[in-house]
């Protein structure tokens, strides 16, 4: 059983390039960006993505985490997890176009449970999802605006994603 | 980890985690909406046969926080009173479904017997058991000290190279008690420090060192000054001479506050007599940290809570998985 790399670093920089473009395309009028990361990877993606957003168009954004633990709906099935830092960025969430970033969309749950989390914080002007992975299988009528890479997968297959900052590694891979 | 009985049951990556998800429970206090769903549709039972202010408002607001539903049973006026059993109450409360009980009774051991005895299968939290431990109160004493001293990097953290002088009624305090434990878990190291009709047989085996006078122990330059309460409804028998010389010799007194170090915090699980073990100079001044260990409070039982009670109720909230 050999896992295959579906992205290298190179690939991967790439489509957060390319997200990054298009959320300032899709950004309309004066919003201010609030990029939101689900720990762990997911917030490492925002801060990226952010960075790359603010070389473009400085001073229209900014990145934070947002942790979705005590919100997941099989929280009474599972062994107890330690939650992870949420981090706010100053200002708040009301009325900025919060953009939600995670490493794999994949059931739709946890995307589910970062919006009930995202309510108990404030009230953003609108809400968008952005991805690394969309590995498809949803169990949620919930989809992503922006996508680095499409890629269709087996339920029994497993689809990993390293980061540099937490892996020492730039790569997402798929093993049987 | 299915129960919370006593601080000696905790190894440093558990308590640990314990003052981490406490960390993240107070980020919660600064949202918009305060409250969190992980214990929604659980029952928190508060079983009280101790008479307690704090204690009791501190975990009912934690587990409302939570979204549990709290139920509050203290013994006056219930049918503990008429002469009720422990374990009929145990069984009556599990009979209701309770998902957690958080118990405090006057006898040592009532948590550990409610936890063992087979009478219940719910998550067991000690609020205080006679003399023996409070296991919360030193878990938010060891949050306070640590967030005073790293602020924003206190996560992960142990108290290694802390030095926290624990002062009073030794021998009637499961706040001393627990924290003796709890804090030398985490790397501190200990000084006890009261009249010698209060220090507790077999003093010698716990692993602090022991002092007669006060001034002795503040000259170590502490990192954080405990202040036991005299607790006057344990005091059947003559344990110092009067409160004056109390006061005077085991007290904080404004004069021995005046020579304590600027970073030494000045700490007391309350309510506090003023004028007795504690001076108002001290109680009042910007080293006390009497009001955080309030806040602090709720923040850990939060903790507690959704480690005991979220998960499935095989789990192991142990400090290793992620």
């Amino acid at each position: 059983m050999v896992a295959r790399t579906v992205l290298h670093d190179a690939d991967i920089t790439r489509a957060l390039r390319r997200i990054a473009h298009e959320v300032l395309e899709s950004r309309r009028g004066d919003g201010r960006l609030v990029f939101l990361g689900i720990p762990t990877r997911g917030a490492t993606l925002a801060a990226r993505i952010q960075r790359i957003v603010d070389e473009i168009e400085p001073g229209v954004s900014s990145a934070g985490a947002l942790d979705i633990t005590l919100y997941r709906d099989d929280l009474a099935h599972t062994p107890t997890r330690t939650p992870a830092p949420t981090r706010v960025p100053e200002g708040g969430i009301d009325d900025t176009i919060v953009v939600l970033v995670d490493d794999v969309l994949y059931s739709g749950r946890t995307i589910r449970a970062a919006l009930d989390a995202l309510v108990d914080h404030g009230r953003p002007r609108a809400v968008r999802l952005a991805v690394l992975v969309d590995r498809g299988h949803r169990e949620l009528p919930i989809r992503a605006d922006f996508v680095g890479k499409n890629l269709p997968s087996a339920t029994s297959e497993r689809v990993s994603v390293r980061l540099t900052e937490i892996d020492g590694i730039d790569e997402v891979t798929i093993e049987p | 980890m299915k129960h919370l009985l006593s601080t000696r049951d905790l190894n440093r990556e558990s308590a640990i985690q314990i003052l981490d998800v406490a960390e993240d429970m107070a980020q919660t206090a600064d949202r918009e909406v305060r409250k969190l769903p992980p214990l929604r549709g659980k029952t928190v039972v508060n079983l009280f046969f101790e008479d307690s202010t704090r204690t009791r408002l501190s975990f009912e607001s934690a587990a409302k926080r939570l979204s549990a539903d709290v139920i509050t049973f203290s013994a006056k006026g219930s049918s503990v009173s008429k002469g009720e059993s422990l374990k009929d109450t145990a069984q009556t409360l599990a009979a209701m479904g309770a998902d957690a009980i958080v118990v405090r009774h006057h006898d040592s051991g009532a948590a550990h017997q409610l936890a063992h005895a087979g009478w219940i299968d719910a998550a067991i939290i000690n609020a205080g058991d006679g003399t023996h431990e409070h296991p919360t109160q030193a878990l938010l004493d060891a949050f306070t000290i640590r967030s005073r001293r790293f602020g924003a990097a206190s996560r992960g953290r142990d108290l290694t190279g802390m030095r926290v002088v624990i002062v009073g009624d030794i021998v009637h305090s499961r706040v001393a008690r627990s924290n003796v434990w709890l804090l030398t878990t985490l790397g501190a190291e200990v000084h006890l420090v009261a009249p010698r009709t209060l220090l507790p047989h077999g003093v010698e085996q716990w692993p602090v060192s022991v002092h007669e006078h006060l001034d002795d122990a503040l000259a170590l330059a502490p990192d954080a000054v405990m202040m036991l309460r005299i607790q006057s409804e344990r005091m059947r028998d003559a344990f110092f001479p009067t409160a004056r010389e109390y006061a005077r010799v085991w007290g904080l007194t404004a004069e021995r506050f005046a020579l304590l170090g600027a970073d030494t915090m000045v700490m007391h699980p309350g309510p506090m007599n003023r004028g007795l073990e504690i001076s108002s100079a001290a109680a009042d001044s910007e080293r006390s940290t009497v009001l955080a260990q309030v806040t602090n409070g709720v923040s850990i039982r939060m903790a507690v809570l959704y480690l005991l009670v979220a998960g499935s109720s095989t789990t192991d909230a142990g400090g290793s998985e992620r």
